[in-house]
């Protein structure tokens, strides 16, 4: 093989989005953080986002969002980021604004921020990455966490009968009259990935064009807290997570309501 | 009434609650978010019926921990924000504060305060003192605290407020109860002065011809965090040289000084009138900022006086950091009235007592 300087390329066909900075990423093999932030960093690319951009870090591995995407961003605390967003959108809504939240942080401890968001119908966008645990906390149960999984505050496997079901919030946040785009994808292949990015682009347009409320939900690997390879953890999403975590659009507002 | 019409300078009769809305319109705030609760629900009416005019925002939040937020994201966009609310609620935006005074984000917080502990009840009260000005939430911070002792301040306070929390990029709080808060009276809303405010370099508006920028409080890397506190505590330093506020009321020649603030200041200045006249040296130090507290003044004071009366509307909470103050501690006596207003006859009493004389 040629070393690639010596080799006349005529036409780049693929390069770094623009709005992805160009470092070594901190994240676990084979976690899907990376692949959302390139899919996101495109998608800011492609409607020229990145200048009137906001964008809201959580609370756990997703805070780091702000040294991968080139954009502005405010941090939150845990569970808040969509009432932040707001904050962000009510002062300029001529901006560009969406947040990036995990599972314990969206689904657990901000619940009540992503609905009453959501229901106002508040012109922004979300980034959910679900991996069915507390990945930087060192793997506790989430409200995702599938029936019979192993964490470390699930030792015997999540019951049910104690610990309650994993909470679908795809479809939960799809009920409410605010919200305009609802999907749930996943990452685990090239074609879920090219799919995964028309999601996010439906969701930023969505918000471009002032329709309201968009979520896409991003079925995630975290093999570190999962005890899993990397190839494993792809399973485990194409498999039980997918069966459990349907992927597909829940909701796709057509046209914008008016007073 | 359509106090937002009143030419400036105008003396105007209205409410603390109003006041307020009118001190932070007039200082450029344009958004407001709050939650219901006694006895400051004036505060976000008048802010829901005149802000949308003005080309503001109001919003009506599903909690106070979402309301500390969105005011969390609305300053981090560079504008003027307020909130307002009462303990219960104040207790839910420890939280955000604690973000916010670590982001460096400024707004104004104002606390109508009521009776505690839990739901307490709505009678007034001064029992929120410790946590407005210890920093109420988690970390180690603090919260620039002004406490208006009439409607006339509860009006440059807030415009006040708003310059302070912008200058030192850090929350502002204004702590009153139900009585400055539901009290009518006459003032005269001066002008604001725009010379000052500030720029916001730091806001985030979208990186147009810059870098990104964040606005965090995690500090992971190396000694960060360390350095961040230190720089933090540098500016409460700075803020304690420059922004103390106190009013001297009656002191000259006084033997006996009380050391009040916001209502209990104000029902002690009949007081003192009263004992003027009966011929008993009284008078009052009154701080004006709660944190910085007006330490110098304290130690000065205690050394020139029989006797510091500290009069508070709670069992004894700014007496501890009246006895800091000075080693002076058998000239210090206490009048706590634990969620009631104390009158000026028991006041007046209690100074006769210090002095010596039977009522």
């Amino acid at each position: 093989m040629s070393a690639p300087g010596k080799v006349g390329f005529s036409k780049a066909v693929y390069t770094r989005p623009r709005s992805l900075v160009d470092v070594k990423s901190h994240f676990c093999p084979g976690c899907h953080h990376g692949t959302i932030h390139k899919i996101v960093a495109e998608c800011i690319d492609r409607y020229d986002l990145r200048e009137k951009t906001i964008g809201v870090a959580c609370v756990g591995c997703s805070v780091f969002l702000y040294d991968y995407i080139d954009v502005d961003v405010v941090e939150s605390p845990h569970g808040r980021a969509p009432a932040v967003a707001t904050g962000v959108k009510r002062a300029q809504p001529d901006k560009f604004v969406f947040t990036y939240q995990g599972d314990g942080d969206l689904a657990a401890i901000g619940t009540s921020e992503v609905i009453h968001a959501a229901n106002r119908g508040e012109n922004l966008s979300v980034i959910f990455v679900n991996n069915t645990t507390y990945g930087m906390t060192g793997g506790q149960m989430a409200p995702t966490t599938m029936l019979g999984q192993k964490t470390s505050t699930t030792p015997y496997g999540r019951d049910f009968r104690s610990d309650g079901y994993p909470i679908r919030m795809a479809e939960l946040l799809s009920g409410l009259e605010g919200t305009a785009y609802s999907a749930r994808v996943a990452v685990s292949t090239p074609a879920q990935i090219r799919k995964a990015k028309e999601s996010v682009r439906k969701a930023f347009e969505m918000q471009i064009s002032g329709m309201g409320f968009s979520i896409v939900e991003f079925l995630s690997t975290c093999p570190t807290n999962w005890g899993m390879k990397p190839l494993d953890a792809q399973k485990r999403v194409l498999g039980e997570m997918s069966e459990y975590f349907p992927l597909g659009v829940f909701k796709e507002r057509k046209q914008a309501d008016v007073a | 009434m359509s106090a937002l019409a009143a030419s400036p300078s105008k003396r105007i009769l209205t409410k603390g609650n109003e006041a307020i809305c009118l001190g932070a319109v007039a200082a450029g705030c344009r958004h407001y978010y709050g939650y219901p609760i006694t006895p400051q629900n004036d505060i976000p009416e008048y802010m829901a019926a005149h802000l949308p005019a003005l080309g503001g925002t109001f919003l009506q939040a599903e909690s106070e921990v979402a309301t500390i937020n969105i005011i969390l994201g609305t300053s981090a966009s560079g504008k003027r924000v307020m909130t307002s609310s009462s303990g219960p609620g104040i207790s839910l935006m420890q939280e955000g504060l604690s973000y916010m005074a670590g982001s460096e984000l400024p707004a104004v917080i104002v606390n109508i305060s009521r009776s505690g502990p839990g739901l307490g009840g709505i009678a007034p009260s001064q029992g929120d003192y410790f946590q407005a000005v210890k920093g109420g939430g988690h970390g180690g911070y603090r919260l620039i605290v002004l406490a208006p002792h009439s409607v006339q301040e509860m009006y440059t306070l807030t415009m006040l407020a708003f310059d302070l929390a912008d200058k030192y990029r850090t929350p502002a709080m204004i702590l009153g109860d139900a009585v400055v808060g539901q009290m009518k009276e006459p003032f005269v809303a001066s002008p604001y002065d725009p010379a000052s405010t500030v720029e916001k370099p730091w806001a985030l508006t979208g990186c147009v011809g810059r870098e990104r920028r964040n606005l965090k409080s995690l500090h992971l890397k190396d000694n960060a965090i360390e350095v961040h506190n230190w720089k933090l505590h540098e500016k409460y330093e700075r803020i304690r040289k420059d922004e103390t506020r106190a009013e001297s009321y009656m002191l000259d020649g006084a033997t006996i000084a009380i050391v009040a603030f916001g209502t209990a200041a104000r029902v002690s200045k009949t007081a003192i009138q009263w004992a003027r006249k009966e011929g008993i040296a009284a008078g009052m130090l009154r701080p004006i900022t709660l944190f910085p507290f007006p330490e110098r003044e304290v130690f000065e004071l205690a050394r020139t006086v029989d006797v510091l009366l500290v009069i508070e509307m709670n069992t004894g909470q700014m007496v501890e950091d009246v006895r800091q103050c000075t080693s002076l501690h058998d000239r210090i006596a206490f009048l706590g009235k634990p969620c009631v207003m104390p009158t000026p006859e028991e006041i007046l009493e209690r100074i006769r007592l210090l002095a010596g004389r039977k009522g």
